[in-house]
């Protein structure tokens, strides 16, 4: 499971180290970003006459020449190897369709699975239902395609899964992980975040995993405060 | 800003070229992908967005582009008499106008076979409710991070006997002496010269429509500036 914590960390990095070095602002669309032909435009901008224009509402970046906005509201835009927790719909003859809260619902094909699953006994390998945590392996126009090959992937047993905003999911996770290893270290659970906003937790007993369910939507409650960690501490000394 | 004295007063004591107050948040309900609440003075509405997201009945989808759907409605208690609830015609007929003001700003090209659902509501209604909509619904727009290209601010301007006003209430909606009852919906893309909505009730002269759009541009840059804060308000 600690594999897909510092996936899913790639993208956190770049949000938590917001004070940090790099400049951003706030950006409305249609908003112009810099003025000059110096710059390019990434996601989320475009280029109009002499300048770089926001094409969405977020956090305008400049890394070197290139200008990009980076996403901050909204709902989930599934990337090239996000790992996510889904809902199994329906079990085709050649793989599983998997609902992972987006416009279209992602093809998880059987060969794609860890070991070798006989065509017949797929519901039992994984049936409808059923909480999965994937990798995406791709992301066309046609739809997106799953794979379960990597650590800390798979059919996800027992425990609960909730759901927080996907733009949260950074902020949960921490830099390097820091804020969802503190939360496991304190309620002792198995914690897997998902890039599109659902939660899995596993504990002893069902008090646990409330508590690490609480402590999650604490941090979720309140990504843009400073010193955040030291707050989650301080709740877990208080309760 | 208008070349004659105004022969008669507006009733609430407003310049012609006024804006009742107009206030604006963003991020009212948790549960939306984004949403937005604006109102002029007494004119309150609010949007929400979801999507985008797949869509049915699947024959409306358009394997090229994401399509956009939106839905006005007022509620029941948001005029004097009790608002049956449920579509109109009237309803239908600005849910379909507020898609076209809105649409020209949309690129949905990279969401192809989805939708986006845009909810309006007038909680409470007095004159302008269509443009409040399109003012808040381009805020939860650009809140639930919709690619666009800009904003669309929107104003309605009116007309009492001969004199232009900007943002009607009820009564100057209603003001029949003179020339007649006159208001025109009017929206736009932010910081261009470009319109997506006008709308007129009532009689006018051509010539006078140039100086409606005069004082449609100046009053959409205050409106503008309304939404870029409250929009940059939620980033804190």
């Amino acid at each position: 499971m600690e594999e897909d914590i510092n996936e899913a960390h790639e993208a956190g990095e770049e949000m938590v180290s917001s004070s940090e070095a790099k400049k951003r602002r706030a950006i409305v669309p249609g908003e112009i970003i810099v003025t000059g032909e110096d710059f390019l435009p990434g996601d989320g901008a475009r280029r109009e006459g002499d300048n770089v224009v926001a094409s969405r509402f977020g956090l305008a970046e400049e890394a070197g020449r290139i200008i990009k906005v980076i996403a901050v509201t909204g709902s989930f835009i599934p990337r090239r190897n996000n790992v996510i927790l889904g809902r199994v719909i329906d079990v085709t003859f050649n793989g599983w369709l998997i609902d992972i809260d987006y416009a279209s619902s992602a093809f998880l094909p059987l060969m794609e699975s860890p070991r070798f699953v006989n065509k017949s006994e797929m519901d039992q390998f994984l049936g409808i239902g059923d909480i999965v945590a994937a990798k995406i392996w791709s992301v066309k126009s046609k739809g997106i395609d799953l794979t379960l090959k990597g650590k800390g992937l798979g059919r996800m047993e027992g425990g609960m899964v909730f759901h927080i905003s996907p733009n949260r999911v950074p902020r949960v996770i921490g830099r390097e992980g820091s804020m969802i290893n503190l939360i496991k270290d304190k309620t002792g659970c198995d914690i897997t975040v998902g890039q599109n906003g659902w939660i899995w937790v596993r504990g002893e007993n069902v008090d646990s995993e409330i508590k690490a369910r609480q402590a999650v939507e604490l941090v979720a409650d309140k990504v843009h405060t400073e010193g955040l960690t030291e707050q989650v501490e301080e709740w877990f000394a208080k309760e | 800003m208008l070349k004659n004295k105004m022969a008669l007063k507006r009733i609430d004591g407003r310049k012609a070229n006024e804006l009742r107050k107009i206030t604006a948040k963003v991020g009212i309900i948790p549960n939306a992908d984004g949403s937005a609440m604006f109102s002029f003075g007494n004119t309150v509405a609010i949007a929400a967005v979801y999507g985008p997201r797949m869509l049915h009945p699947q024959h409306m989808q358009n394997p090229a582009t994401g399509i956009l759907r939106c839905n006005y409605d007022l509620l029941s208690f948001s005029v004097h008499d009790r608002k049956k609830p449920g579509p109109s015609r009237r309803s239908q007929e600005i849910s379909k106008v507020t898609e076209w003001a809105l649409l020209p700003v949309l690129d949905l090209k990279e969401f192809p076979n989805t939708v986006v659902d845009v909810q309006i509501y007038i909680l409470q209604a007095d004159a302008s409710t269509r443009t409040a909509g399109i003012n808040a619904a381009s805020m939860a727009l650009a809140h639930a991070g919709i690619p666009m290209k800009n904003l669309v601010c929107s104003v309605s301007i009116g007309k009492l006997d001969k004199d232009l006003v900007i943002d009607v209430n009820k009564a100057e909606e209603d003001f029949k002496d003179g020339e007649g009852a006159t208001d025109m919906a009017i929206a736009k893309i932010a910081n261009s010269n470009k319109f997506t909505l006008m709308q007129l009730d009532g009689k006018v002269q051509p010539e006078v429509i140039p100086e409606m759009l005069k004082m449609a541009n100046k009053a959409c840059e205050e409106i503008y500036e309304t939404q870029e804060k409250a929009l940059k308000a939620v980033l804190e």
